[in-house]
């Protein structure tokens, strides 16, 4: 193992290492820990300029509770979810489907197709951004939750799909032949076969897609205007300019809206890393 | 019987076939309608002036030419040249806690959860810590400095200020890229490389380093294409202010294309970008599909 395991390290220095680890982590997270505890503050103290010590009044539950309230927060808690949770199922549907496909049925263009969704991943959003707004406007979806759901879906299948292929193509050959010898249709292969067989894979997609959609700003940004189908990350972009001043309500709404994420990712953390890491360790 | 050129498909072959299209046929639309033409749309759109409402006129390179003379289009090349450059610290910073972490105690695996962290907030949740972060009178660097400086608002250091906090996320996907890829390294290589002799920095560059190829593969990559994508941090941390000191590619063409309504124009700043990238995508793309046919 490298570096060299601690087991063979002198007891002095296993100590250093262990109490450099807590500290470590508070200088990383430094930066959040101080929105953490501004969210807490009172606005009175966060007027008189008490920014770092320790609070003398516990406001949590007024400035969060001002956030939900007074501001159209948890209208776009809501909007985030509506968004999020079918870009997921409809990304992830997709994307079994034609991954399955790529993996198992040779044909001519195969590999181009492949190409095509892997390169669509990378490719910067400025380039779809226009005719994507103006399809969007045409299709009477602009302002709508559907209007990005539709968008969410359409391209995080590319990535979706590189990533099941691959999985999918390393599944033993022999299971599908089997079933199919034994006069299984394709959708039957598929979906009694296959799919059990890339579950790991489906939820760690399904993890990735929900942190990407969520946190997504810049379509959320392009394809909403008013109130009505914004998600969280532009509403707390836009609380900056309304509470210049209350950085605890900024502080609270920026908590809020890190929540599902880092929930997800916490509950999740096993298929969240095995998803971003595929590939890491091939070959 | 002769044997034709062409024979006829067997009626597996045929079902096989028809269930590949139809399976195909969902992704393979809406990939196609939300992006592989908009692609085709953005560039035809960039020979043209338009306002996005009236008739569009034709202008062919016009676009083109009053880009490459265009004050902010050289300051934002620049400033992906330099996001580009100093993003390319992640891949060695991440590899550094890698190996911080990278030892069996109570709790790592907690530490090493609480370390990657950052990279599951919104680039909005990290830009407004950061920009408070960054408050002259009373954010953190303030307080640690002694004094405050205003570094969103300065010219000089804005970008750096913006980049600085990118990498805050950036470094902790990498770190997880190369903690996957430690628990793949042949301990049996380490145990010969110390057996031997080898101090620690040999080890890690003629050992180690190798053998992490794939992760290191990856992190370049990633960390290249988040670099020349940059857009959500610089909007809500400085809107490419101040008087366009940080402006990026990505970031100009939004700007023009929405808040100036120069949709054609934003769309040549968009191919420039797609053009930058585009090179880039395919040499990782060769490199994959190579190691496909491998």
């Amino acid at each position: 193992m490298y570096p060299t395991p601690i087991e063979r390290w002198k007891p002095y220095q296993r100590w250093i290492y262990k109490i450099s680890l807590p500290l470590a982590l508070i200088l990383w997270l430094l930066p959040l820990i101080a929105v953490m505890v501004t969210s807490v503050r009172s606005f009175d103290e966060v007027m008189a300029g008490n920014y770092w010590g320790w609070p003398r009044h516990f406001a949590a539950y007024g400035n969060y509770r001002e956030v939900l309230t007074n501001s159209p927060m948890l209208k776009y808690f809501v909007n985030s979810c509506l968004i999020t949770i079918p870009a997921v199922i409809g990304a992830v549907a997709l994307a079994a489907l034609a991954g399955f496909a790529l993996a198992t049925y040779p044909f001519r263009g195969n590999v181009l197709l492949f190409a095509v969704f892997i390169a669509g991943n990378f490719i910067p959003f400025q380039i779809l951004m226009l005719p994507v707004r103006n399809l969007t406007l045409k299709f009477g979806l602009f302002d709508t939750i559907t209007g990005l759901v539709l968008f969410h879906v359409a391209f995080q299948t590319g990535f979706c799909t590189l990533f099941l292929r691959n999985f999918i193509k390393q599944l033993p050959f022999e299971l599908t032949e089997a079933a199919r010898v034994e006069g299984a249709s394709e959708w039957t292969v598929f979906s009694r076969v296959v799919l059990p067989l890339v579950r790991p894979a489906l939820a760690a997609l399904a993890v990735l897609v929900f942190t990407f959609v969520w946190n997504d700003y810049f379509w959320a940004l392009t394809l909403t205007q008013g109130d009505e189908a914004r998600p969280i990350t532009v509403g707390v972009a836009s609380l900056k300019g309304q509470w210049v001043a209350a950085w605890n309500l900024v502080s609270a709404g920026s908590i809020l809206a890190a929540v599902p994420s880092v929930v997800v990712f916490f509950g999740m953390q096993r298929h969240f890393i095995a998803g971003l890491t595929f590939g890491a360790t091939k070959g | 019987m002769t044997r034709t050129a062409t024979r006829v498909p067997s009626q597996m072959e045929r079902e096989r076939r028809r269930a590949a299209f139809w399976f195909l046929l969902p992704a393979v639309l809406f990939f196609g309608v939300y992006v592989v033409y908009p692609i085709l749309d953005s560039i035809v759109l960039s020979f043209y002036d338009w306002d996005g409402m009236a008739e569009r006129t034709f202008v062919g390179l016009g676009n083109y030419r009053e880009l490459f003379s265009s004050d902010a289009f050289h300051k934002a090349l620049k400033n992906n040249v330099i996001w580009l450059a100093l993003f390319m610290l992640a891949p060695p910073m991440g590899l550094a806690i890698a190996l911080y972490l990278n030892q069996k105690v109570a709790g790592i695996r907690l530490a090493k959860s609480l370390f990657f962290f950052p990279f599951v907030l919104s680039g909005v949740v990290v830009g407004l810590v950061f920009t408070w972060f960054y408050d002259p009178t009373f954010g953190l660097l303030a307080v640690l400095l002694g004094r405050g400086i205003p570094i969103l608002g300065d010219e000089r250091w804005v970008t750096f200020g913006i980049v600085f906090a990118a990498l805050w996320p950036q470094t902790a996907y990498c770190m997880i890229l190369y903690l996957t890829g430690l628990t793949s390294v042949n301990p049996e290589l380490v145990e010969a490389a110390r057996i031997d002799g080898a101090k620690g920095w040999k080890t890690l560059w003629h050992i180690i380093l190798p053998q992490l190829r794939p992760a290191t593969f990856i992190a370049v990559v990633v960390t290249v294409i988040g670099a020349l994508r940059s857009f959500d941090l610089i909007s809500v941390m400085s809107s490419g202010g101040p008087y366009e000191s940080s402006t990026v590619l990505a970031y100009l063409m939004y700007e023009q294309a929405i808040k100036y309504y120069r949709q054609g124009y934003g769309a040549a700043i968009a191919v420039v970008l797609f053009l930058v990238m585009l090179g880039y995508i395919a040499y990782f793309l060769r490199r994959m599909l190579r190691t496909e046919q491998a």
